[in-house]
């Protein structure tokens, strides 16, 4: 191949790739994926019988599609008790747990119940903060976790502000484990909705389409004023999530954290990371420059001395020689 | 100022006799003298090795270490990562002095300045096999699926990127012991773009390793938390860095004095004086700088507020304006005493400050009992590895010319 030519290809290969991206650079804007699916659930509904545990238990430990995708089999006598105690969260042997809380604000003594899982949020912090992609958002609205690239640095565990992810500490061979929302066995076509949400006697969970879920669930708040609070919890929060809440009580008393704030996770580091190209460009080129400057202000400053010692000798020279 | 015997030359083994020594590595009689003479350090060794057959073979993650689900980071991120990274900084600042600025008494300073950081880095990613859950896999980040969003992807790709850069730089004194002249000759060309890619690489990491902690407002007290965490864990690095030289300087002048040349010797109290200027204003410029976020984001009040409002002021005057004054006063005095004790605040300054981010003022929303404290086990890891550190620097600086210049460079060459 001749010389031009293949500079011709270089340069043509180059303007397609940037062509490529050109329209990436008209800034980013990120509403989540239109027509995913999630999950509602309603505290007022909730009794604490932990059934969607048992199902989700069921489906995911006999449906084993990969070695992270694991759950041990539990004894269904392990659900009995009616709703774990508020300090219970969830472990690597578990997607989903329901805790029992007796907030304030219906006088301490009445039970209400929470079911935690993975909130599947619309802009995840864990998949931002992966260093091997292992997370992925899907646009059916599961965030999933993919263990076959996992290196096991945990960093989507300090990330996700409801400390979802969870990880095999004891395992020689470890991964995270946490709440597919059934992606894998809906695709597979063993179940048409989260084990969860089909468990479920009282119809505290509902499945559907995200936009359809926030309309349900305001129309809930609506329709009996005063029942609930005013607020779907997830509609807004950290950017928006799948999984949402509805409640008689304050989110607080029921272990929902009301200061997360609405801005996604990947917003408050993108800032941060964006200036690191600026410091690979720039530092090379300012620190190259005060390295000649100073080379030529110590070789200014050899020059001068010589040049003044050898104007002295000079001098002396001509003044021996008068 | 102080006296110093500036003795003779330190004596440099010809290459034939280093490649013996490099072979009595591989002889256990070598170690076994070694035992004999260092029980201490043997044991650590020792106790160490069981702990890592343990987290590797027997018990994993969960036991030798107290990390669990609400603690997923614990005292082998704040101590061997955060720490190990800030105090090995003295490689990049001390090179910036004397290769960019051409700062002509700091010179005798860089190869004990690059040996130090390379170790530390070599171990620092050491460190991080026992914290990963598959080690194995710490390639992944860079060579197979990146993920490119991560400010982690960003950490891992600029320590594997400089610990490369870090090498090249102290190859010169392994290949000078063993006479292949011609590769120190190959790297000696390239010191300046070297030294330029260390400090772009140190910057972004050091920064980035504090830019780790915005993704996590929600867990972090406000007093710690801030935008500006990146520009923080920067700027304090090269306090770090400077502090870390004078105080393994003064350590290595007790134990190495018969392998330093006049010249070293004659520089050493220049060194300490120049870092001691640097540390001073920089310590000065950061103590306002952590006013800043304080100010914009008022959070006063958090200042008088319990024990973690104490500790913030423990760190910003016990640990940055008295270094920072005590920097000066030796500096203005000419006093080494003052100036040591200087580097030894600033030094546990620097660990304090990063236990703080990351342990300490890190997961407050827990309940007292989920707190985490390290095990037994994962402080014996970081001992080890610190011992590691030790003895591959003895080893080093005993057999090649670290604190001279090697006796195949004629007078005057440089």
């Amino acid at each position: 191949m001749k010389r031009r030519n293949f500079l011709g290809l270089a340069g043509a290969a180059t303007a397609t790739a940037l062509a490529g991206k050109a329209q990436a650079a008209g800034g980013h804007s990120f509403d989540g994926y239109p027509n995913s699916y999630g999950v509602l659930f309603d505290a007022s509904r909730c009794i604490g019988c932990r059934q969607c545990e048992m199902g989700c238990n069921k489906i995911n430990s006999e449906n084993v599609t990969e070695p992270w995708t694991t759950l041990p089999k539990k004894d269904p006598k392990a659900f009995d008790e009616k709703g774990l105690n508020a300090t219970a969260r969830t472990d690597a042997s578990m997607y989903t747990l329901v805790n029992k809380y007796e907030p304030q604000a219906l006088g301490g003594k009445t039970p209400v119940f929470k079911k935690a899982q993975c909130m599947h949020c619309k802009e995840p912090a864990c998949a931002s903060a992966c260093f091997v992609k292992a997370f992925t958002k899907t646009p059916e609205g599961a965030v999933t976790y993919n263990g076959s690239v996992c290196v096991g640095c945990r960093y989507c565990m300090v990330a996700c502000p409801w400390d979802v992810p969870t990880y095999e500490f004891n395992k020689l061979i470890p991964y995270v484990q946490k709440c597919h929302m059934c992606h894998p066995h809906i695709k597979s076509g063993k179940t048409t909705m989260p084990a969860c949400v089909k468990a479920c006697p009282m119809e505290a969970l509902t499945w559907g389409k995200r936009e359809d879920l926030i309309k349900e669930a305001w129309a809930r708040i609506s329709s009996v004023p005063g029942r609930y609070l005013p607020h779907v919890y997830g509609e807004r929060e950290m950017g928006g999530t799948n999984w949402m809440y509805i409640s008689n009580v304050p989110f607080a008393q029921i272990g929902l954290r009301e200061d997360l704030g609405k801005t996604p996770a990947p917003e408050m580091t993108s800032g941060a990371l964006g200036l690191v190209p600026l410091v690979a460009c720039l530092w090379p080129v300012l620190l190259g420059g005060i390295w000649q400057i100073t080379k030529w202000k110590d070789e200014r400053a050899e020059e001068d001395k010589q040049k003044a010692v050898a104007e002295a000798i000079a001098q002396e020279r001509a003044k021996a020689g008068k | 100022m102080s006296q110093h015997d500036h003795g003779a030359q330190p004596v440099i083994l010809p290459p034939q006799e280093a490649w013996g020594v490099i072979k009595s590595l591989l002889n256990p009689v070598t170690y076994l003298k070694f035992a004999k003479e260092h029980p201490i350090l043997s044991l650590i060794f020792l106790v160490g090795v069981v702990v890592t057959v343990n987290r590797f073979l027997i018990g994993g993650l969960a036991g030798t270490t107290n990390l669990d689900d609400n603690n997923p980071w614990g005292i082998w991120i704040s101590f061997d990562l955060l720490c190990g990274v800030a105090l090995a900084a003295g490689g990049y600042t001390t090179t910036a002095g004397a290769l960019i600025f051409n700062i002509k008494g700091l010179r005798t300073a860089v190869k004990p300045a690059i040996l130090t950081a390379f170790l530390g880095y070599a171990f620092v990613v050491y460190a991080l096999l026992y914290d990963v859950g598959q080690p194995w896999r710490l390639p992944y980040p860079v060579f197979w699926s990146q993920g490119t969003s991560s400010v982690l992807f960003e950490v891992g790709l600029c320590v594997m990127l400089y610990v490369t850069v870090l090498m090249i730089e102290w190859l010169p004194n392994f290949t000078d012991w063993v006479g292949m002249q011609k590769i120190s000759h190959v790297i000696h060309k390239c010191t300046i773009a070297l030294t330029i890619m260390g400090i772009v690489l140190s910057t972004m990491h050091q920064s980035s390793l504090g830019m780790l902690y915005l993704i996590a407002p929600h867990k972090m007290h406000p007093l710690w938390y801030s935008a500006h965490l990146p520009l923080q864990f920067f700027v304090s690095s090269m306090v770090a860095g400077m502090s870390m030289v004078i105080f393994e300087g003064t350590i290595s002048h007790h134990y190495m004095h018969s392998r330093m040349s006049p010249e070293y010797n004659r520089d050493h109290d220049g060194v300490l004086f120049a870092f001691a200027k640097a540390c001073s204003i920089i310590l000065f410029g950061y103590f306002f700088m952590k006013w800043v976020p304080i100010a914009g984001e008022n959070k006063w009040g958090y200042i008088f507020d319990g024990k973690y409002g104490l500790m913030w002021l423990i760190e910003m005057f016990g640990f940055i304006a008295i270094p920072c004054f005590l920097y000066a006063v030796g500096y203005r005095s000419r006093s080494t005493g003052t100036i040591k004790a200087a580097a030894t605040i600033s030094v546990l300054g620097i660990v304090f400050n990063r236990f703080n981010v990351s342990w300490f003022g890190f997961n407050i929303h827990l309940r007292p009992e989920q707190q985490y404290f390290p095990s037994v086990q994962e402080v014996i890891v970081s001992v080890f590895v610190v011992t590691l550190i030790i003895l591959c620097f003895r080893f080093i600086s005993k057999y090649m010319a670290i604190f001279s210049d090697h006796p195949s460079y004629s007078k005057g060459h440089h």
